[in-house]
């Protein structure tokens, strides 16, 4: 028995759910992962992501030693193809820096002061140069709340840029900006823990049991042991549906017919709540005329889902004592994930399930601090706490926390996530900052993202690895992941809580707010300003910083969530917490029904391209691939495959296990294939962690106007065997018998 | 509702629905548990928690037994300290309890004899290595349950272990005798986290106590197995 030197607790780094962990330490390494019983998120639970996949923080791989380009060090020009991914060739036992010269070439170890001189010169060249909209900057949803609050500063307050943005835009903008039109809000309603209150839940574009594993374990306890009846509407056959109630299998990007076919037939039946709709919102009359046309004949027609489904649906959801919907990407990522998500929150204005214990609005946020650094401001159209960039008295308060001249902080939105790159060429942006992100792999139509990101003039990773983005940067700065650093994530029920370091920094490797701080002071000697705050001492007084213009989060301190976190709204020190939204009211008043229209997806299946694909994750494995591709959950789930149903393997002739060559208009991947029920016939689906088989090679960069997020979920693909030695990784294998 | 009853002698009030078990411990009263766990559901299996109440034929177990009105319940009469310290002694005779510190320290305080029964056969397998995340030495397995109830509706609903087996021969196993990646498994190591006995172990953990350095882990490879 190995007895730990200390146990410390902090919060899982992986999605939203934000479990408790208990890092067990012993010689400054974590040797096992525990939760208290007790804990309010999980009980306990966790999944194994969760309780295995920290190990990534010791992998041979992870950077611990700054790194430039030759270049840049010889004093020379730019090499116009900077890319240049290594393999790191570790040996067991020994270190892995001496085992990465040999592979450099045109990398160089070198010191922190040398690495954030050539970041703070060069970026103070372009900024004099070509000013602010040369300018932008990746934030990070896995960072704590501390690090982003500083990042966004840094861009905001030194280069005056609104440029600033993080995967919020390519997951869940749709909803966000879809909760901000209808009330003003833009997080969950009502906390995971309610849901074992719900009478019926919807559960749509989320396969929470992969997903967000422990709130599917409480959607299941909630049906098992309190009675609920689960609705499940989704194209694949989720594990989730072995517990529903009923699915509803509809063709991907079909949400806006579906669910206003369901408000047709509540309206239609009178099964509305009139008290809520006259007392708590607006637009009913213009709403309930643009239903006429969504009768249950019209959203089968389109969406494959039997009229008399969508009717049984609609009645159990509006008949409900206490009902709540709950969901995922596949409602915000498509080209009209705004539209999707009003759909949504149109059903619960109509039968008032939002406001009350066991209701709500409650899109399940992805990542452990996604919802923290959106609420940090890093979103070229908010700062901190959701204050729109555009309005003065908005502006004002910051440049007084900033110390910076009235009028000076930019009004201008910034661009996103998307646009950034998009924009990356002369006379737009020049330098991107990225911290954390991997572009490379989450952003659509990776093709084109390769030729943007050739395009730009600098580019700094902050990073624990070399990824497939840091391997187009100039310099490289090794960064700290969850276990070696102090902080805060706000999972994705607002519940604010510690993050707390097992051991030092491995390396070299630096804790992420001190790099911003460093080189924040850095850039203004150069630029010879003097303004905002760099000095800080410890992460709780950049919270405090933040807290004060911030209301949400003005009663949160260190001490109040040393042990509980706290769930923001919390405007001061005595404060309890707000766990359920809208009570009184919503944000903006009135809550407001938005008509909508049925715009199909961008790309249809055609004869070229006869199936639908869709993406999405694994149990196994997180986004890009950066943590767990580097895990021992990589064992678990070794290789990139694509899910077929068994009638279209057999007409195509392909079996389980087949290479099979995946191609869209955009471009290609090589995989095996699983022959399963788990995708709809038409509809193929492909994980997108796997750089060897990148499904982000396929989809469509089509955006949603509003929310400009990428139509991840739906694009036309044409499937084809292939032979077993194109397969990019022949030797990994599968073998795995859960769903 | 609210009741009233003697335990060791005293005279407490609690709710009709609350064990003795949890009485007891509200009342500062320490009756030992091995197969109870917070976070699933009492089965009664390990019988180490029995207690005597008055009127009844045979002992107790504390952990599901409801309290009642009136109720004479004797927590460490010497009939409960002789069954307990037995229940022990049968324990420490059958299976590996190197790695069960708790069941240590209740073997000294009821003066267990390791060998009471000397003649006893062990219960001993090898240890199973096969997934990338937990091992199983059944050696050290004492049969609570835990893991299979916090695999199926105590917490997981994977359903992926259950008893295999019979009397002696019983041990916890998937179905069909398959790997644990081959089953609905989900490797979200809750088993791991109840055991009581270090029969589940993060593999990590035991890898380390074998002597490999956190290096030499970070290096293997498991899944790039070839086809079969």
């Amino acid at each position: 028995m190995i007895k730990p030197d200390r146990i410390v607790t902090t919060t899982c780094p992986y999605c939203g759910v934000g479990c408790n962990l208990q890092l067990h330490v012993k010689d400054e390494h974590i040797f096992k992962v525990t939760s208290p019983f007790d804990s309010p998120v999980n009980h306990g639970n966790l999944c194994v992501k969760g309780r295995f996949g920290y190990d990534y923080v010791y992998h041979p791989k992870r950077m611990t030693t700054p790194l430039v380009r030759r270049y840049l060090l010889e004093g020379k020009e730019r090499p116009e193809n900077r890319e240049q991914r290594f393999e790191v060739v570790p040996a067991n036992g020994q270190s892995v820096s001496n085992h990465l010269v040999s592979n450099l070439l045109d990398w160089v170890e070198t010191d922190w002061d040398t690495a954030l001189n050539f970041v703070a010169d060069n970026l103070t060249r372009i900024y004099k140069r070509d000013g602010s909209d040369a300018m932008a900057v990746y934030a990070c949803a896995k960072a704590t709340n501390e690090d982003n609050y500083l990042l966004q500063k840094m861009y905001r307050a030194i280069f005056r840029t609104n440029n600033v943005d993080h995967c919020t835009r390519l997951c869940h903008a749709g909803s966000v900006v879809a909760l901000q039109q209808a009330t003003g809000s833009s997080a969950m309603s009502n906390t995971a823990s309610q849901v074992i209150q719900n009478d019926v839940f919807i559960v749509t574009g989320s396969n929470t049991s992969e997903n967000h594993p422990i709130i599917a374990l409480q959607m299941k306890e909630a049906v098992r042991q309190h009675g609920a009846k689960m609705i499940v509407i989704d194209p694949r056959r989720i594990e989730l549906v072995d517990f529903a109630e009923m699915w509803l299998p509809l063709k991907p990007g079909t949400n806006v017919p579906v669910f206003s076919a369901m408000a047709h037939v509540i309206v239609k039946e009178d099964l509305v709540n009139h008290e809520f709709i006259s007392n708590r919102t607006e637009g009913f009359n213009e709403f309930i005329e643009s239903l006429d046309k969504f009768t249950p004949e019209y959203a089968e027609e389109i969406s494959g889902v039997p009229a008399d489904d969508i009717r049984k649906a609609a009645r159990m959801y509006a008949t409900a004592d206490k009902a709540a919907i709950y969901w995922g990407m596949g409602i915000s990522q498509l080209s009209h994930g705004t539209a999707s998500a009003l759909a949504l929150i149109n059903l619960a204005f109509l039968t008032g399930h939002i406001g009350r214990e066991g209701t709500g609005l409650n899109p399940l946020r992805g990542q452990n601090n996604v919802q923290g650094a959106s609420d940090m401001g890093c979103m070229p159209f908010h700062y901190p706490g959701y204050m729109r960039v555009d309005n003065d008295e908005n502006a004002a308060k910051w440049e007084k926390a900033w110390h910076i001249e009235a009028g000076g902080l930019s009004r201008k939105l910034g661009l996103t996530t998307t646009e950034i790159l998009s924009h990356a060429h002369e006379g737009g942006i020049r330098a991107l900052y990225i911290m954390g992100e991997n572009p490379m792999m989450s952003e659509p139509n990776l093709n084109e993202t390769r030729k943007h990101m050739q395009q730009l003039e600098f580019l700094v990773a902050q990073d624990i690895f070399m990824n497939e983005s840091g391997a187009f940067a100039d310099v490289f700065l090794p960064a700290t992941p969850f276990a070696e650093k102090d902080g805060t994530f706000s999972n994705t029920d607002r519940r604010v809580q510690r993050v707390r370091a097992a051991h030092a920094p491995r390396g070299q490797a630096r804790v992420d707010w001190q790099i911003i701080c460093d080189l924040a002071t850095r850039l203004e000697s150069r630029l010879r300003v003097n303004t905002a705050k760099w000095d800080y001492s410890n992460p709780e007084e950049i919270l405090r910083e933040m807290g004060n213009v911030n209301s949400d989060y003005t009663g949160i301190t260190y001490d109040r969530i040393d042990k509980v976190g706290l769930i923001y709204p919390v405007p001061t020190l005595d404060h309890p917490g707000t766990p359920t939204l809208f009570t009184e009211s919503f944000p903006r008043g009135r809550g407001k029904f938005h008509p909508l229209d049925f715009v199909p997806v961008m790309e249809e299946p055609s004869d070229e391209y006869p199936f639908i694909l869709t993406t999405g994750r694994v149990l196994e494995h997180w986004h890009g691939g950066s943590m767990t591709r580097n895990s021992v959950l990589n064992d678990a789930y070794p290789e990139a495959r694509v899910d077929m149903n068994p009638a279209d393997a057999e007409i195509h002739g392909i079996r389980n296990n087949d290479p099979v060559c995946v191609t869209s208009r955009r471009g290609e991947v090589i995989l095996r294939v699983t022959v399963t029920e788990k995708t709809s016939v038409g509809v193929v689906f492909i994980p997108f962690h796997f750089a060897e088989a990148a499904a982000n090679l396929l989809t469509n960069d089509a955006l949603d106007p509003q929310a400009k997020i990428p139509e991840f979920k739906a694009c036309a693909v044409q499937v084809f065997p292939a032979r077993e030695s194109d397969l990019p990784n022949p030797d990994a294998v599968l073998n795995r018998g859960r769903y | 509702m609210t009741i009233t009853f003697l335990l060791d002698g005293k005279e407490v009030t609690s709710e009709d629905n609350q064990t003795l078990l949890d009485v007891a411990r509200e009342n500062g009263i320490d009756i030992p548990t091995i197969c109870f766990h917070e976070a699933t559901t009492a089965n009664a299996l390990c019988r180490i928690c029995v207690v005597e109440v008055e009127g009844q034929r045979v002992l107790q177990p504390s952990c599901i037994v409801k309290a009642a009105n009136s109720m004479k319940v004797q927590t460490h009469s010497e009939k409960v300290v002789r069954a307990r310290k037995t229940i022990l002694e049968m324990l420490s005779s059958t299976m590996d309890l190197s790695e069960a510190p708790e069941i240590q320290a209740m073997m000294k305080e009821y003066g267990a004899d390791v060998n009471r029964f000397p003649d006893a056969e062990r219960r001993e397998s090898a240890v199973i290595d096969d997934n990338p995340m937990y091992i199983r030495d059944y050696s050290k397995c004492l049969l609570c349950w835990r893991c299979v109830q916090v695999c199926a509706e105590d917490a997981q609903y994977t359903f992926a272990i259950n008893f295999d087996g019979r009397g002696f021969n019983t041990q916890i196993g998937t179905f069909f005798d398959r790997s644990i990646p081959e089953t609905s498994c989900v490797l979200c190591g809750q088993c791991a986290a109840v055991c009581p006995t270090g029969a589940l172990k993060p593999k990590r953990e035991y890898l380390l106590e074998q002597g490999m350095t956190p290096q030499e882990i970070s290096v293997l490879n498991t899944g790039r197995k070839k086809r079969k």
